[in-house]
């Protein structure tokens, strides 16, 4: 479970990485990884501590496709979208599994128990198509061993 | 008895893991004694998880292992190589392994991608003793002499790159790995980072003492966590066994190296945007010049070279220039790792010399379509990359013969389609790509994509098709020239290729037959 703003957690964040060269994208995964997204807060004490304005570091949060701004469901069930998984199917199959949950891509189930991504290749082509949740790989699948996936989490 | 199942992340999500265990449990049930040695992959991923015991006489293979496998394989004795109806055979003798020229992968899927001392068995850091030996104008000259050409996409020759930098007056240099390997279809990066991750740490050691540099990093895509720990693992053993920090190998040369990990931008896989991101900013493209050869990361020299070139290196100074260069043929010497992906019977990575026909990298070692349908077209070289039809197949894998061919060989990916695949669906894809991705910095990449998109909906919808494919056309051209960088120069090439060889799925009667 990510956890709550907590400035003085935050700030050992930053001083952990701060002595890096180029410290900005350790500093927003490791936040990340904390408290499950990237808070305002977060943003406004990263700025403070790089000597960067908040619309500098808010530039770098929006620009990259992984950082949050409010944490995901309780699992992260990403389903990737590129041409290999294309050609076998992979399309068909999330968007029978979207309908299922009635939802869309990004979206979190009511109970917050479940989020559906698209990724963009997990470089697993040759055994596509493919999915990960919560980190963890799964290939070969079709519509049925897909909703079996998510149904272990739900 | 020594068993060797990968960890592979590909061999993982078709249950290598599960597999391991229920071979070691079986194995304490039964009382035989098993040491099991988790590899990299070999590649051959629809043979994944492939099981293999050492026997006198070579790897005997056991291939797409299950669950319910594991009490037949005891049974049959496989521990002593014993037949069971998944055998394979001589792991080294099936067609689609003894057909390849293993140079870059030799140990990937061999050896425990931690077990120093068995990389070091295999000639590892070998080729950083000859670099140590020579110098560093040597070694560049050596790497020059080889001919290896860099293996992300652009085909710049890495010697001339490194002589660059070496040349170049600056109190601190760089070396940096393009590990973002963001081209669907591709693969080898992260096999090779997770099958055999010294190998790259050398290719960068060597990199770093012939340009004159102390410190690099692996920018490496989020999607790949399990290439990240792996790779970080065999960072800290290296610094450990004195082969990365002060005195690399007794030398007098001081290498630094870390793993930085992206956030999911396609765009950070282009050399500029991934110092860009380094650096902690938004990853968007620099104009050039200056070449990051010059003015890089924090402004300094830089090479920048994808993860398979850096791999080469330690082979390339091992061996010697001239017997890489023994392969290949025109400008193209060496070996590619292709990597054989989508609708296809026997997907994986096939080290070849250049030279080989695509037709006989999709039909002959891919076996053709995995659903048994004719193959439809290939699309070579990621999503920037064209679609081939079967009309093409005689092109050779080369990349002045692909340019010829208005196509790419990229970073060595091929996505195979059946005839199912919607050309003009593939199209919209391009576009649509290109827009989620653009990093936003020029007009034609960013709203040329989008606008694309739309012209692309209209035509699948059967509005004015002709005066449509027109616009579209006229977009590409204009996203050819007037973009910044690749992402939104080559996004034309999938769009165009698919409107010259496949106009019938852009034709208004297309439709009802795409909508079956
Ligand atoms: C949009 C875009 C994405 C790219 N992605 C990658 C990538 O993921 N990996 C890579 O090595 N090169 C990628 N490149 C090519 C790099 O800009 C650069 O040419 C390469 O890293 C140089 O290394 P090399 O000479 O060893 O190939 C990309 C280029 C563009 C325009
Ligand atoms: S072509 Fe696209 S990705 Fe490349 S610099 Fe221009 S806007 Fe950025
Ligand atoms: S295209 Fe889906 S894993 Fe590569
Ligand atoms: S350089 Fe991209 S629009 Fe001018």
């Amino acid at each position: 479970m990510p956890h709550l703003w907590d400035s003085l957690a935050a700030g050992d964040i930053i001083t952990a990485h701060e002595a890096l060269e180029g410290p900005m994208l350790p500093i927003l995964h490791a936040m990340q990884e904390h408290f499950g997204c990237i808070p305002e807060e977060a943003i406004r004490l990263i700025a403070a501590r790089l000597n960067l304005t908040r619309a500098e570091v808010h530039g770098v949060v929006s620009f990259y496709h992984d950082f949050r701004r409010a944490p995901a469901g309780r699992h992260v069930l990403k389903l990737c979208r590129a041409e290999a998984c294309q050609s076998m199917g992979g399309e068909a199959n999330a968007a029978g599994l979207l309908h299922r949950l009635g939802l869309g891509w990004g979206e979190t189930t009511p109970d917050g128990r479940l989020t559906v991504e698209a990724v963009y290749c997990l470089g697993l082509c040759a055994c596509a198509p493919n999915a990960m949740l919560d980190g963890e790989v799964h290939g070969r699948l079709d519509a049925g061993t897909l909703e079996a996936l998510a149904m272990e989490v739900l | 008895m020594r068993v060797f199942i990968p960890r592979d992340a590909a061999a993982l999500a078709v249950g290598a893991d599960r597999v391991a265990a229920a071979i070691a449990a079986q194995a304490q049930a039964r009382g035989v004694a098993l040491e099991i040695i988790r590899t990299g992959s070999r590649g051959m991923f629809w043979l994944e998880p492939l099981v293999e015991v050492e026997t006198p006489g070579g790897r005997m293979g056991y291939g797409a292992v299950g669950l319910r496998d594991v009490p037949g394989l005891f049974d049959a004795d496989f521990q002593n190589g014993g037949w069971h109806e998944k055998s394979t055979g001589l792991v080294e003798k099936i067609p689609f392994f003894a057909k390849q020229d293993r140079l870059t992968f030799a140990r990937c899927g061999v050896i425990d991608p931690l077990d120093l001392d068995a990389y070091r068995a295999l000639g590892g850091y070998d080729g950083l003793a000859r670099a140590l030996q020579l110098g560093a104008a040597q070694t560049v000259a050596e790497v020059k002499a080889s001919g290896l050409r860099g293996r992300g996409g652009a085909g710049f020759p890495t010697g001339i790159k490194w002589e660059t930098v070496r040349t170049a007056v600056a109190a601190q240099k760089y070396v940096v790995c393009n590990a973002d390997e963001g081209d669907s279809g591709t693969f080898a990066d992260r096999m090779l980072m997770e099958g055999d991750p010294f190998t790259l740490i050398e290719g960068m050691t060597i990199a770093a003492i012939a340009v004159g540099a102390a410190h690099g990093y692996i920018y490496v895509r989020s999607e790949y966590p399990h290439a990240i720990r792996t790779m970080n693992a065999a960072i800290a053993i290296a610094r450990r066994e004195g082969l990365l920090g002060r005195a690399v190998m007794g030398s007098a040369y001081e290498f630094e190296l870390e793993v930085r990990v992206g956030a999911g931008a396609y765009v950070c896989g282009e050399e500029t945007a991934l110092l860009e991101s380094l650096e902690g900013k938004r990853g968007q493209v620099r104009a050039k010049p200056p070449i990051p050869a010059l003015v890089g990361l924090f402004g300094k020299p830089t090479v920048v070279n994808n993860l398979v070139s850096f791999a080469t290196i330690p082979f390339i100074l091992e061996k010697g220039a001239a017997v890489y260069a023994d392969y290949g043929m025109g400008r193209s010497r060496g070996t590619m790792p292709v990597q054989i992906a989508g609708n296809v019977k026997h997907g994986g990575l096939f080290e070849v010399a250049f030279g080989i026909t695509l037709g006989e990298l999709v039909n002959e070692i891919g076996g053709g379509s995995a659903t048994g349908r004719p193959v439809r077209a290939v699309q070579a070289g990621g999503p920037l990359g064209a679609y081939f039809p079967p009309a093409l197949f005689d092109t050779l894998y080369d990349y002045e013969a692909f340019a010829a061919r208005d196509g790419l060989i990229g970073h060595g990916g091929l996505v195979v389609f059946d005839e199912h695949v919607d050309m003009a669906k593939m199209a919209r894809f391009a576009m649509a790509f290109c827009a989620h991705e653009s990093c936003g910095k020029c007009t034609p990449c960013r709203i040329g994509s989008t606008r694309g998109e739309e012209v692309l909906d209209k035509i699948a919808a059967g509005e004015d098709a002709e005066e449509n494919i027109a616009l579209v056309k006229d977009l590409c051209e204009t996203m050819k020239f007037g973009s910044l960088c690749a992402l939104g120069g080559f996004t034309p090439y999938p769009v165009l290729s698919a409107l010259h060889h496949f106009p019938e799925d852009f034709a208004p009667a297309a439709i009802p037959a795409a909508a079956q």
